[in-house]
């Protein structure tokens, strides 16, 4: 809501200069977005009038001006615009004058003596361009200041108002606010009902009281509608960022800032029996006010003669009915839509205007009827006619019920001392009716507050006025508990500290990602797609974080990143049937040398088993790793990873054929991990520790190399064998001396007894017994 | 007997003369070995009278021990000599660079809601979390935001369905944790900050479309709108690690919460924007069948790449999501 400081002032008498009336709006409620001077500070610029033009002798495009400055004797001016002439009312800047870049001093121009200098727009800061002298009415008082004449001294405020404050969507409503903050006293124009000279009215047919249980109108005849607005009108409209269009329009808009209260004026010759107010038939529609046809639904309400549908209720007037140049009577509304009715309608159809805004919010249903006269008054003034009978049809308003505000309760939820009496003055500054008892107010809320219904809207008016700022900052007081401390739960931030250790740097990426990324990587057909996404891009909600991950790569190696260890945790979306399922997840990439590049390691690229490794350090259980392939992963490196036989995640390194197609030089490894899976930790139990030493016993055996090796680990542990605490493998072996098809594993296996010293006669028992079960297994052989 | 002593002096020059230990155990020999000078003496000592063979074999003695001294002193002389030129070999340039190690860290996002979680653990909240893809009933109704009113323009949310929408804010946490805890029996104080991602249709250079906020909740028989300004600028002051910072309150609308607040903080001689807050409202008590006559609470929400930014000095919020790692190393 953008309006006109001065404008304001006038409704409102208070001492406080701008920068502190801006300041008290804000720390009221009203918070001011913009305040901005209507003018640069300028100085010494009257009105003035050219009295006679000659011609400069010395150069074609000047001339010298006598100029009326309202001094005793007029001044030579010489002046190069081409519409200086005799008679022009237009700004002079006196010697002594400071405009915006430029001082103005007595000084000769081509040889002939100039006293000051007559202005265009541009020249007092007005305008970006302008193309001559600033044309004033010729009536204007010569002598005058300029910035008085303009009435310059003046600042557009724009106010963010939030949307429980109908009631400061005017210049009057927030007058009255201004006149709450601060006590001061308004002075509003007493508007009083004109006189009906006019024999003919309309009939207005309620058939949608709930929606609309006020509606006034009537007719004004014989209006010139071709008459110039007045100049104090369209400056307020354009100080309020309105365009002036047409008296009649500039009227109704006049009214909705000054009131609060949306007007449509209807062309009364287009209008076809009487009015009606319902809702929208079946195949019905309208062509508005803005060139658009739109068709209507069964709750849409509208305004309609005995032709169909001719406005949308409270949101847009319709075309065929509009006023023109030669409208010369016309059918004035001022109505109360309740704002459910209204609420949304003009969001579905793309419309947002003054009059919807308004009515969605909350319209001040006790000044319906006074808004119709002041609107008929300045119509008669400015466009003549005569005005017809009012017409109103009341049903049952909106009803304003007490609400109670205990002082108790207003100490205890602020938390600070309050006094009975000021209660009592900041509620009559607001200009509520209340009554009080033993503590208790009980205040009826006034029409145009759409916004107290309980006690706690009460508790607010009465914090926003004694000030946020005095309301101290107080630690609270409260009982001590220890919270719970799981310890078979990490917290989130260890597994991301564990994975920074292994050389990961954390990256956030959006969680909606490009569909293809989805379809081709995922092998995801029907990801969960946004309504309206920012961009074609960003259009699905994200199945893994790997399409993040890899877009991060490419962003980086565009920018000559030629390593990348990058990890992510957040969450990822499915559907089941009708539910969104959330998970988290972790995620890691890892592409280029296993170091950075030095004088000290060699250069060599990282591996699957590198990656394993920091999957591992994760995991903290035992994970047990399956060949499976994933649509994005090499089919010959990628392994589903499952805890207690459950599958949570994966790692391999990307199939080089979405390498190629992003173009990346080298292949990274990716893996993705359920958080939940990860997370819980086993409390450790303790163990006897042997007073005995171990026996270390190596084994080497020959098997098919088919058989992976886990099986291997897995069949021995399985096993039990006595005395085995720990198998190794410290060789794998293919090649020369080993048949094909084969390979060779070289194990080392530790052997403890808590009780006793262990013999080698032991250990051969204990070995031979691996041996067997190694053969029978897998039929290994010894290797010679 | 002939006098022997001139030996201790050929000796130790025969010593010095030795350069390696092989040279040294020949040297040796000569005078100490089996048919060394000395060991003859000694043998000869059998050919003397009882009476001479006391000093004589006493004159010998001297002299071996002074053979045997320098003999000694030229050893450890080789040897610290062998060992000065192993270290010597061995010695290496310390300045070169270490190993050097692929350096991980975290996202200043993380960072700051590491510190953020802390503090208020520090004072006993709880983290709590809710779904992204949000019910629009937990995002709007039951935060007293009813289809229709205008506060949900103030929310360009993006729509996943009818009725499901990417959550515009943290506060249906708020909701879920107080149905929760009403589920669980758990009665007041509740007390918790609710930290994740929020979305809204906006993006450019000071919005994005998806960023972080920290909702806080705190539950209890005798908690104030003081007190809310008391909790916000505690967290304000020790985040920032600055015991001059104040948090300045401004009227604002919340439907969830009232009285409503936008909170300012003071920073190099001006405010800035740092979230909205409020007393807990009547009807969001209602929806989780809180008692409000008996209850009161604040909650309060707070831009995470905001504190962010103002903590680190970063310029641009697209840094956060862009994950330039260049600007990602700058936070380890």
């Amino acid at each position: 809501m953008q309006f006109s400081e001065n404008w304001l002032r006038s409704l409102v008498n208070t001492d406080l200069d701008s920068q502190a009336l801006s300041h008290a709006l804000t720390m009221a409620g009203l918070e001011v977005e913009e305040m901005q001077a209507v003018a640069a500070s300028f100085s010494h610029v009257v009105v003035a009038k050219i009295l006679s033009v000659e011609k400069h002798p010395d150069a074609d495009r000047l001339q010298v001006c006598q100029v009326d400055v309202g001094q005793a004797q007029p001044l030579q001016i010489v002046c190069g615009a081409s519409n200086a002439r005799a008679g022009l009312v237009a700004p002079c800047a006196l010697v002594g004058a400071e405009l915006p870049g430029i001082s103005i001093k007595q000084a000769k121009v081509r040889g002939v003596e100039s006293f000051g200098m007559m202005c265009s727009s541009k020249e007092l800061g007005l305008s970006a361009e302008a193309t001559g002298l600033l044309e004033l009415d010729s009536d204007a008082m010569v002598g005058q200041d300029i910035r008085e004449y303009l009435d310059l001294n003046d600042h557009l405020i724009t106010l963010k108002l939030t949307p429980n404050r109908s009631d400061c969507l005017s210049i009057q409503g927030i007058a009255r606010d201004v006149a709450a903050i601060t006590g001061a006293a308004t002075r509003f124009e007493k508007i009083t009902p004109v006189n009906a000279e006019l024999q003919q009215s309309k009939q207005v047919i309620l058939n949608a009281q709930e929606a609309c249980p006020r509606y006034v109108g009537r007719l004004v005849s014989g209006i010139n509608a071709q008459v110039p607005t007045p100049a104090w009108m369209v400056k307020r409209l354009e100080r309020s960022g309105l365009r002036s269009i047409s008296a009649v329009v500039d009227i109704t808009n006049y009214v909705l800032l000054a009131l609060g209260q949306p007007m449509h004026a209807f062309d009364a010759a287009k209008l076809n029996g009487d009015i009606e107010v319902r809702f929208a038939k079946a195949g019905e529609s309208l062509t508005l006010l803005n060139d658009t046809t739109v068709q209507l639904r069964a709750d849409d309400l509208v305004i309609a003669d005995a032709t169909g549908a001719i406005a949308l209720a409270g949101i847009m007037g319709g075309k065929p009915t509009s006023v023109s140049d030669e409208t010369t009577s016309v059918f004035l509304e001022s109505a109360f839509f309740v704002p459910s009715v209204i609420a949304g309608k003009a969001r579905r159809l793309g419309l947002s205007t003054d009059s919807s805004y308004r009515f969605e919010r909350g319209v001040d249903f006790a000044h319906t009827l006074s808004a119709l006269e002041y609107a008929t008054a300045l119509m008669l003034q400015i466009c003549g006619g005569k005005a017809g009978a009012v017409t109103e049809v009341l049903r049952a308003l909106p009803t304003r019920q007490p609400v109670n505000l205990r002082m108790g309760r207003l100490i205890s939820v602020l938390g600070i001392a309050f006094e009975q009496s000021t209660v009592s003055r900041l509620l009559t500054q607001l200009g509520f009716v209340f009554t009080e008892t033993d503590g208790i107010f009980t205040v009826t809320p006034p029409s145009y507050r759409f916004d107290i219904s309980i006690e706690e809207d009460l508790i607010e008016e009465i914090a926003r006025l004694h000030g946020y700022d005095h309301i101290p900052a107080t630690p609270p007081v409260a009982v001590l508990n220890m919270l719970p401390v799981p310890e078979q739960q990490l917290h989130m931030n260890q597994l991301r500290d564990g994975l920074v250790a292994s050389g990961y740097q954390e990256v956030v990426t959006y969680s909606f990602v490009d569909e293809s990324w989805e379809r081709d990587l995922l092998g995801n057909q029907v990801p969960i797609k946004l309504k309206n996404p920012i961009a074609s891009n960003l259009s699905v909600m994200r199945s893994s974080l790997w399409g993040g991950l890899l877009d991060t790569l490419t962003y980086n190696l565009n920018r000559k990143q030629d390593r990348a260890f990058l990890f992510e945790i957040g969450a990822v979306y499915h559907q089941s049937s009708a539910e969104y399922v959330e998970t988290t997840r972790i995620s890691g990439l890892a592409y280029g040398s296993q170091k950075p590049e030095q004088w000290a390691a060699s250069d060599a690229d990282i591996d699957f088993f590198d990656v394993k490794a920091n999957v591992n350090a994760l995991l903290g259980v035992d994970a047990l790793y399956e060949k499976a392939e994933h649509p994005a992963l090499h089919p010959g490196q990628s392994a589903r990873i499952l805890i207690n036989g459950c599958a949570v995640g994966w790692l391999g390194k990307l199939h080089p054929k979405w390498q190629q197609q992003h173009g990346l030089p080298k292949n990274p490894y990716l893996f993705e991990l359920d958080a939940s899976a990860v997370m819980s930790r086993s409390l450790p139990t303790y163990q006897e520790v042997s007073k005995f030493l171990p026996v270390r016993r190596d084994l080497a055996i020959v098997l098919d190399e088919r058989v992976p090796v886990q099986a291997v680990f897995t069949a021995i542990k399985e096993a039990r064998i006595p005395l085995i605490t720990q198998v190794g493998l410290f060789d794998l072996y293919q090649g020369k001396g080993i048949s094909e098809n084969k390979k060779s594993l070289a194990l080392s296996v530790l052997m403890h007894d808590t009780q006793k010293t262990l013999l080698d006669s032991d250990a051969d028992v204990t070995m031979s017994r691996l041996l067997q079960l190694l053969q029978n297994t897998f039929e290994a052989t010894l290797r010679n | 007997m002939s006098d022997l002593s001139h030996l201790i002096t050929e000796a130790a020059l025969d010593f010095d003369n030795s350069a390696t230990m092989n040279d040294l155990e020949i040297a040796k020999a000569r005078y100490l070995g089996k048919s060394g000078l000395l060991t003859d003496a000694l043998k000869g000592l059998g050919k003397l009278s009882a009476e001479e063979r006391p000093a004589a074999g006493a004159a010998i003695n001297v002299v071996k021990q002074a053979v045997e001294a320098s003999l000694t002193a030229r050893r450890e002389a080789i040897l610290n000599a062998e060992q000065a030129k192993q270290l010597a070999q061995e010695s290496i340039d310390v300045t070169l660079p270490a190993r050097a190690q692929s350096k991980g860290g975290l996202h200043p996002v993380t960072l700051t809601l590491k510190r953020v979680e802390e503090l208020f653990h520090s004072i006993g909240f709880e983290v709590a979390t809710g779904p992204e893809i949000e019910t629009d009933f937990y995002n709007f109704t039951a935060l007293n935001i009813p289809e229709d009113h205008p506060a949900r323009a103030m929310h360009d949310t993006f729509y996943i369905d009818e009725a499901n929408v990417l959550r515009t804010h943290t506060s249906p946490v708020q909701v879920r944790y107080m149905e929760n805890a009403l589920k669980l029996n758990k009665t007041p104080p509740l007390k918790i900050i609710a930290p994740g991602r929020v979305y809204r249709v906006d993006s450019d250079a000071t919005h994005s479309p998806m960023f972080h906020q920290v909702e806080g909740l705190w539950v209890d028989e005798d908690i104030s709108f003081a007190n809310l300004k008391g909790v916000v600028q505690d967290f304000l002051q020790k985040f920032f690690e600055r015991d001059d910072l104040t948090v300045r309150f401004r009227p604002s609308f919340f439907p969830f919460t009232e009285p409503s607040a936008e909170m300012d903080m003071s920073w190099n001689g001006g405010w800035l924007e740092i979230g909205g807050c409020g007393m807990v409202h009547p009807e969001v008590f209602k929806h989780v069948d809180i008692d409000s006559e008996k209850y009161r609470g604040f909650a309060f929400g707070l831009g995470v790449e905001r504190l962010t930014m103002l903590r680190y000095g970063v310029n641009d919020l697209r840094h956060f999501f862009n994950n330039d790692l260049r600007f990602l190393g700058q936070f380890r």
